[in-house]
């Protein structure tokens, strides 16, 4: 009979989980059934022609993009934006993040607001941008900026209030100065906030910018990836995603190792 | 007077302050009215969407759209989940990898959803469904996770089939979990859509910057963005009251 939870958790509480083995054969047979998945419907001539290109010609299109210079002018037009956006974004969301979690009724007054622009899908502010600093690499910033502000206010806020009262006791009976109780008392005991505010912001500054890359730019992986869509070079689409894809999770899996291995807990939200 | 309507009281004096500086900014010539709209300008804005058409219609075709792609979730979502919590195989050997796809920005990929759909519904449909079933076999595989074992050998004990064990303890206990998950992606998929439908000029709510943005409407676009923020807040607000008063104390 196959393993299942119930029958498993019906035995002592010493039952053995499944192997690794067991895991790795199915994770590989997961992927090897896709990618056959993906040949058979590529090759059947079900959908229109490249709409699903086979596998090989996608492989070819990632590596022709690896190696063409112009890649990496749009990959670095994208870090420049994601960058400079998430910098002034972060420093703007520590601004009003830390009154918030420090001050009740600033954080209740203005509390609201905030929650209620970090629902609304940051792509609609573009126009915004754009008006306001045309469709160049400003306004990918501007973007890039609106969509971290929010994640690291809110998580800024949460991580002052998590503060133990008694640190901020102690740091006052030894009469540090305002700067001493920043820097000894108030930041180590928000590293994990602002570790996780990174996180998030980051991520969402590189969603931010690319999407407004993919409406309307003159430069960027958006824009590339957009070229191709336009005239319907479907493998290049595929292999210029992937590599945005790449990078995005790459980035996210990388700031939240680096958290880890800093024995960093994220605050509850 | 609470501490709360003071607070509120206070927010609401901050919103008429900085409203009050922006229309003093733009009437003074330093900012331009064509980059933000005196604020004065949007209850009228507001107005000519109404009677354009622009807030109904368009309000009813993304909610409909956002419940269809959370629909699909839940039917696809919740078997999913039911299922990386009974083999347990596949729930380790899968988890990291749906973990992973939580946090990856899938509405990168609309391109491709644009070259396999078109400009139809249903790639609006189709970003919001992805993004919603990711939480729904997320969340239903911890609220199973999390059903107590005591409850469950209280089932065996009185001798339950294991088909009656799922129906009759697992499943009713797992559902305040599933719900979370169900309101997430609802959310998640109203907010991916909204995105989609700006970006690709179709649909409802999002469409309606775009076409301000090229219509040059100024106070139309603002307005059309300050109705879509209040639509998503509220949306999150009525949810999480909505779960709160379900969940069982």
């Amino acid at each position: 009979m196959a393993e299942t939870a119930l029958n498993s958790v019906a035995r002592s509480s010493a039952a053995i989980g499944p192997t690794r083995t067991r895991i790795t054969l199915t994770r590989v047979a997961t992927v090897l059934a896709l990618a056959l998945i993906w040949e058979i419907v590529a090759r059947s001539g079900l959908l229109y022609e490249d709409v699903v290109p086979p596998l090989g010609k996608v492989a070819q299109a990632f590596v022709a993009l690896l190696v063409a210079p112009a890649t990496y002018h749009h990959l670095g037009v994208t870090a420049w934006e994601v960058l400079a956006g998430f910098a002034l974004g972060f420093l703007a969301g520590v601004a009003v993040g830390v009154p918030m979690g420090a001050r009740r009724l600033f954080g209740d007054a203005v509390g609201p607001y905030v929650d209620g622009f970090a629902t609304a899908p940051k792509i609609i502010f573009l126009p915004i941008a754009m008006l306001a600093f045309g469709i160049g690499i400003a306004s990918k910033i501007a973007l890039a900026a609106l969509s971290a502000f929010f994640p690291v206010a809110i998580v800024t806020a949460a991580g002052v209030r998590q503060i133990d009262p008694v640190l901020v006791r102690v740091g006052r009976s030894f009469r540090l100065t305002g700067w001493q109780m920043a820097t000894r008392i108030y930041l180590p005991a928000m590293r994990a906030a602002v570790v996780t505010s990174m996180r998030l912001g980051f991520g969402l500054a590189v969603v931010g910018t690319l999407l407004g890359e993919i409406k309307l730019s003159n430069a960027g992986l958006g824009f590339l990836a957009n070229e191709h869509y336009s005239n319907f070079r479907i493998p290049e689409l595929y292999a210029v995603l992937l590599l945005v894809f790449i990078l995005a999770v790459g980035t996210n899996s990388l700031m939240s190792r680096l958290g880890r291995r800093r024995g960093v807990k994220a605050p509850a939200l | 007077m609470s501490r709360r309507t003071r607070a509120a009281v206070a927010g609401l004096i901050g919103v008429a302050a900085a409203a009050l500086a922006v229309e003093a900014v733009v009437r003074l010539g330093w900012i331009s009215p064509l980059i933000i709209a005196p604020p004065s300008s949007l209850p009228g804005a507001f107005g000519k969407l109404w009677v354009e058409g622009f807030v109904v219609q368009p309000f009813a075709l993304t909610i409909g759209q956002a419940f269809a792609a959370t629909s699909a979730a839940a039917l696809a979502g919740i078997p999913c989940g039911y299922l990386l919590w009974r083999r347990p195989t596949l729930g380790t050997a899968y988890e990291p990898w749906i973990g992973a796809a939580f946090a990856a920005p899938t509405i990168l990929l609309f391109p491709l959803f644009l070259v396999l759909f078109g400009r139809t519904y249903a790639t609006t449909i189709f970003v919001g469904f992805l993004a919603a079933v990711i939480p729904v076999v997320l969340k239903t595989r911890e609220a199973f996770l999390g059903v107590p074992r005591v409850l469950l050998d209280v089932g065996r004990s009185l001798r339950l089939s294991e088909a009656a064990l799922v129906r009759r303890i697992a499943f009713p206990a797992a559902v305040p979990g599933i719900f979370t998950g169900l309101r997430l992606a609802l959310i998640y998929a109203l907010v991916n859509i909204i995105g989609m439908e700006f970006l690709i000029d179709f649909g409802g709510l999002g469409r309606i910057v775009s076409e301000m943005y090229f219509r040059y409407e100024i106070p139309g676009m603002y307005a059309a963005i300050f109705l879509i923020v209040a639509v998503s807040w509220t949306f999150l607000a009525a949810l999480a009251r909505l779960e709160t008063w379900l969940r069982p104390r």
